[in-house]
């Protein structure tokens, strides 16, 4: 089977400043996988240049083919018609990563009425209405009427994260990209979100992209996991076997800072 | 109540008042300029009285050096403002949205360039660039002025759009929207155009305020519209002489000047905070 994502040799820089160097990863139809790292680790712009929207300052070379098209150095046409179609994407901060003067029922309308103009070539809005309505249960927002008639700043954090899963779900991507989706909400919405996104990648089968610096929210949703420290993969493998039996330095501070914490919590709990 | 939704709703009562009165005042002024296309008190060309004749209950605001009925005059004067204001900032506000949103989306070089070329001609004052545009034209008409307006507030349009446009281009939810597969023109009309609006009325406001007064000036100074289109300026400048015998003549259409700039300004800050979905909450 081809992959959905392959990145081959990916180098990012700002200016002479190395930001990710020679990444090498793939990502089959309906895989899930974990990108992890602390803060600054470049998994952010792995993720932005998987789909072509790296700032123009901001170098890029080596080979990205998502859908088995090249976007390195792919025209802004060719791009806008793989986005949303092969790939999607969840941001970290869902307040920012929605346009404040836009009701949210319009904004999970506007990637609606782009994919039924791109599959069927025509739309009527009773169709969309409907299909945005479908999408608010799916992430399960309760008061729909409500939802649809407010604006950002009128919901809450979480809430605002599962209007931001029913934009991409609107696509129909074949590739989920979650970059660090729970970790600007609390504890509790974090594990509802996660449960959320959980669900919704293995009813539909897509493929999932999850970044994350934390590493028991990263087990819990995917198979495989790549490590990256500084821009440079230092291990991926299976998440049992990367976890249960760390070999680089690193991986190994990683494990141990997150068995301390669940000790902490134990011993507390 | 608790003190804050107290200061809110005293906030939002201050809004609605200013609102009102600048509904009030343009209304009563688009109102005039209709009328005047059926119908004025006297005819706007002819005297129909003595000269310089005091207000009375036939002239209610009196008459002009020429025995005309300054009322009258008044009136097609507020047409003429109307006109001009509004034919100023759509031109303005076409060229200058238009150009603005070009130079935020530039290659750096051509960016630099706008930015420099609008820099300069915002330095002209905006009645010195009419000043050249009319002069440049060879008979002074009300559209040479408008026009000369509109070219000049496009300038200063252009460099807040720019400035605006690029703001709104920086924010997340920008690239959020590319990454479904927003394409530029996409994101200019359905994200960029929206979030930019409410400063930019506001703008538009203070720019038709500021025709206004600067068609007065340009026929204050016999560049703007000719007769028979009376202009509040150019019945100050015919005021001038007589100010102290007959001062009705430069207080009248000073106040209905004073009265539209101030009721488009009221109107545009009423319009912005209706129009705006996080009003009440800290800004
Ligand atoms: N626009 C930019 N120009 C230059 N450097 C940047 C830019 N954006 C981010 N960086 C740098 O790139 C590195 C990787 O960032 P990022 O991919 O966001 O990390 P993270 O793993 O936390 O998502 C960081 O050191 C950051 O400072
Ligand atoms: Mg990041």
């Amino acid at each position: 089977m081809t992959a959905l994502l392959n990145i081959q040799g990916l180098h990012i820089r700002a200016g002479d400043k190395p930001l990710v160097s020679d990444l090498s990863f793939s990502i089959r139809p309906g895989e899930r996988i974990g990108l992890i790292g602390e803060s600054g680790s470049g998994k952010s712009m792995t993720a932005m240049a998987a789909t072509g929207l790296l700032p123009v300052s901001i170098g890029v070379s080596g080979s990205i083919e998502l859908d088995s098209q090249q976007v390195v150095g792919a025209t802004d046409s060719v791009m806008n018609r793989l986005r949303g179609a092969a790939a999607a994407v969840v941001f970290q901060e869902p307040l920012t990563a929605l346009d404040p003067l836009m009701k949210i029922g319009r904004q999970i309308a506007e990637p609606v009425r782009r994919r039924l103009e791109r599959e069927s070539g025509k739309t009527s809005k009773d169709v969309v209405q409907r299909e945005v309505r479908d999408l608010i249960d799916k992430v399960a927002l309760p008061q729909p009427e409500r939802i649809i008639n407010s604006y950002p700043h009128e919901v809450s954090g979480g809430q605002r994260q599962r209007v931001a899963i029913a934009m991409a779900l609107a696509c129909r991507p074949k590739l989920l990209i979650a970059d660090e989706p729970t970790t600007a909400l609390d504890v509790t919405t974090q594990a509802e979100i996660l449960k959320l996104l959980d669900q919704l990648v293995r009813e539909t089968g897509m493929a999932l992209l999850f970044i994350s610096h934390d590493l028991p929210v990263v087990a819990q949703v995917v198979e495989r996991v790549i490590v990256l420290k500084n821009g440079v993969a230092v291990e991926e493998g299976p998440v049992k076997a990367v976890f249960g039996n760390p070999q680089h330095d690193y991986t190994k501070t990683l494990v141990e800072a997150a068995r301390l914490f669940d000790e902490a919590l134990g011993a507390t709990g | 109540m608790s003190p804050v939704e107290t200061s809110v709703s005293r906030r939002e009562q201050r809004h609605s008042l200013a609102l009102t009165l600048g509904l009030a005042l343009v209304g009563i002024n688009l109102l005039v300029a209709l009328l005047t296309l059926f119908w004025t008190p006297y005819d706007p060309l002819n005297a129909s009285g003595g000269r310089l004749e005091a207000p009375s209950l036939l002239h209610w605001l009196g008459t002009d050096r020429l025995g005309r009925d300054l009322l009258t005059q008044l009136m097609i004067g507020a047409r003429t403002a109307l006109l001009v204001g509004t034919g100023a900032v759509a031109i303005g506000a076409t060229v200058g949205v238009s150009l603005g949103v070009l130079a935020a989306f530039a290659t750096r070089l051509a960016d630099d360039v706008m930015a420099a070329t609008l820099d300069i001609l915002i330095a002209f004052p905006t009645l010195l660039l009419a000043m050249l545009v009319v002069a440049a034209s060879d008979s002074a008409s009300l559209w040479t002025a408008i026009l000369a307006l509109g070219l000049a507030i496009s300038a200063t349009v252009a460099r807040l759009t720019r400035i605006l446009a690029k703001r709104v281009l920086r924010q997340d939810y920008i690239v959020a929207s590319r990454t479904s597969g927003t394409s530029w023109a996409g994101v200019v009309f359905r994200h960029v155009l929206p979030n930019i609006w409410p400063t930019l009325s506001v703008n538009f406001a203070l720019q038709f305020g500021l025709a206004v007064i600067a068609e007065a000036s340009l026929s204050y100074l016999g560049l703007g519209a000719p007769p028979p289109n009376a202009s509040w300026g150019r019945l100050l400048q015919e005021a001038q002489g007589t100010v102290y015998t007959a001062p009705i003549g430069a207080i009248a259409p000073g106040i209905a000047l004073v009265a539209l700039v101030i009721g488009m300004n009221l109107l545009a800050d009423g319009l912005r905070d209706i129009g705006d979905p996080t009003r009440g909450r800290s800004r």
